[in-house]
């Protein structure tokens, strides 16, 4: 059973990234998200018979249950999705599964993070508890990561760019040329955290190095956000409000969780999880007509372009360098502008990537509509490379 | 990375070993790097686990190991990854493929950071960090093994 062209996205919405928010609960986050998206799509409440969620520290446990009693949902399958910056994409995937198995009809896929304001002690409320100076939970990264300073993503994306850097080599203006053209993209969405702000190769270059070899402008800024897409049977989906955007292949592949554990630091689990995804949608890498791609890093991008296929293993700078990425280029990439310039709301920020590809499809991108956007390819990557999920979205089933 | 003192408590993140663990720690108490191995494939592994990779019919047995490697990669922190950190900016966060093959993750200490490169031939360097734990770091080979 493929789950080419059998299910589609209906409706999209999005929470406008945000530095902080102000008391608001991830429960509320992902709930008003959730009904937006499902009246984006035309639909009632009462008509999504499916919930997946992103996993939320409010509710360790039975989160999918806490979130359909909330929004007041009646569903025939629920869960939680994990999968870090994958999260979104995967949805997709789990609800296209489980929609093609029969189980339901109509699933609406939610995220959230929230984010307070810092509060005494250095500590943000909403920052991870562990590794505050004291002993946290037996887990193999606190025992064997985190009494090095092995903390957060920054060093683990930073070691990736030294590696990559030794093996094959990628200059720092080519890295930094990712980071401006996805800054170029979030000028032209009013919704993007940086909008209005546009740097130069410049500006990357002389922004502060964190972790060598990557400055401040080549990575992230933590955000509050939220994002949710309702994804629908491909026969309801024709009936509905909004071009569908149809599902036509989608791919995972996971091999650890630790960037330690990486069986390779240049050849990631990207590849698995993409040569899957075209391999079901049956369509080839040139006609891909809008690129996805989670963005935490600069390096992040450089690797999935080669790990997808769309540039020679090794010639990944050079692909940045001849290709125009600005969502009117060439090479679309990351129309929204990235996390690195829409904003990285946690998991929602993954998610971004989903909705963005969507509303291009759909046409409905405005100042940075994509032309003659029928097929996009989204990548969706979780932890430090390690999670990964890939996704062909079309026009035409 | 700064040495501990007497004078100044140790306030960095700590391992909470459990009872798989706990021989890798105990070694290093000791100054030896001991890893598990594999009976039935013969490979080492880290980090220390309940159950073998290779199936419910392997047995993992632990051996001591040579302690040397070379670094996999690496980064320069210039900004501290958490708070306790902040006093060792620049140190180096690296990953160590050892002569047996597992990758460890630790810090290169004894030397400037950034004469650190990818392939630098590394040893263990053990740092008691508190009477109950000691930490298994690296630092550059000055001779060779090989």
């Amino acid at each position: 059973m493929t789950l080419r062209g059998r299910t589609a996205i209906v409706g999209v919405a999005e929470h406008r990234p945000t530095r902080y928010t102000e008391g608001a609960t991830t429960l509320g986050m992902l709930a008003d998200v959730a009904m937006r998206a499902i009246a984006d799509a035309g639909l009632e409440p009462a008509e999504v018979d499916g919930l997946l969620t992103a996993s939320f520290a409010e509710a360790p446990f039975m989160a999918p249950a806490t979130v359909v009693e909330y929004m007041g949902l009646d569903v025939h399958y629920s869960g939680v999705v994990d999968l870090g910056g994958a999260t979104g994409a995967g949805m997709v995937a789990r609800a296209a599964a489980a929609i093609t198995a029969g189980l339901c009809e109509t699933v609406v896929c939610t995220t959230a993070t929230r984010r307070e304001r810092r509060t005494t002690g250095g500590q943000r409320s909403s920052a991870s508890p562990g590794f505050a100076g004291r002993r946290v939970d037996r887990t193999p990264e606190s025992e064997f990561e985190t009494p090095f300073g092995a903390i957060g993503a920054n060093y683990g994306y930073a070691m990736i760019a030294n590696r990559y850097r030794h093996e094959y080599g990628v200059t720092a203006e080519q890295l930094a040329k990712i980071a401006v053209a996805q800054r170029y993209n979030a000028c032209h969405n009013p919704d993007a955290l940086f909008f209005g702000q546009p740097i130069s190769v410049e500006d990357v270059l002389q922004s502060p190095m964190i972790v060598d070899p990557l400055h401040l402008l080549e990575i992230v800024m933590p955000v509050a956000g939220a994002a949710a897409v309702v994804v629908t049977s491909a026969k309801k989906a024709k009936k509905l409000k909004q071009r569908p955007v149809y599902l036509l292949g989608a791919g995972e592949h996971t091999t650890h969780r630790s960037i330690t554990y990486a069986p390779s630091l240049t050849d990631t689990a990207i590849r698995a999880a993409a040569d899957a995804a075209f391999a079901m949608a049956g369509v080839r890498r040139k006609d891909i007509a809008l690129a996805s791609l989670y963005d935490c890093y600069t390096i992040t991008v450089l690797l999935t372009l080669e790990d997808a296929g769309f540039a020679k293993k090794g010639q990944g700078g050079a692909f940045v360098e001849s290709h125009n990425l600005q969502f009117d280029g060439d090479f679309p990439l990351n129309p929204h502008g990235g996390q690195l310039s829409f904003g990285q709301a946690g998991v929602a920020g993954g998610m971004s990537h989903v909705t963005e590809a969507a509303r291009q499809l759909m046409g409905r991108a405005q100042g940075r509509q994509v032309r003659k956007c029928d097929l996009a390819f989204v990548n969706g990557n979780g932890g430090i490379m390690s999670e990964q999920v890939s996704l062909i979205l079309g026009r035409d089933n | 990375m700064t040495e501990p003192s007497p004078a100044t408590p140790y306030t960095k993140p700590l391992p909470d070993p459990n009872p798989v663990t706990r021989p890798f720690w105990d070694a290093a108490r000791e100054h030896r790097l001991r890893l598990q191995r594999s009976r039935k494939t013969g490979t080492y592994i880290h980090y220390p686990r309940a159950v073998s990779p290779f199936g419910a019919d392997d047995e993992l047995t632990w051996e001591d190991v040579s302690g040397r490697g070379h670094v996999w990669s690496y980064t320069v922190a210039r900004r501290a990854t958490a708070p306790q950190f902040e006093a060792d900016v620049p140190y180096v966060i690296a990953i160590v493929e050892l002569e047996e093959g597992p990758h460890m993750t630790a810090n290169i200490i004894g030397c400037d950071p950034d004469t650190v490169r990818v392939g630098l031939p590394v040893e263990a360097a053990f740092v008691d960090v508190t009477p109950e734990v000691t930490l298994v770091q690296f630092r550059p080979r000055t001779a060779p093994a090989e």
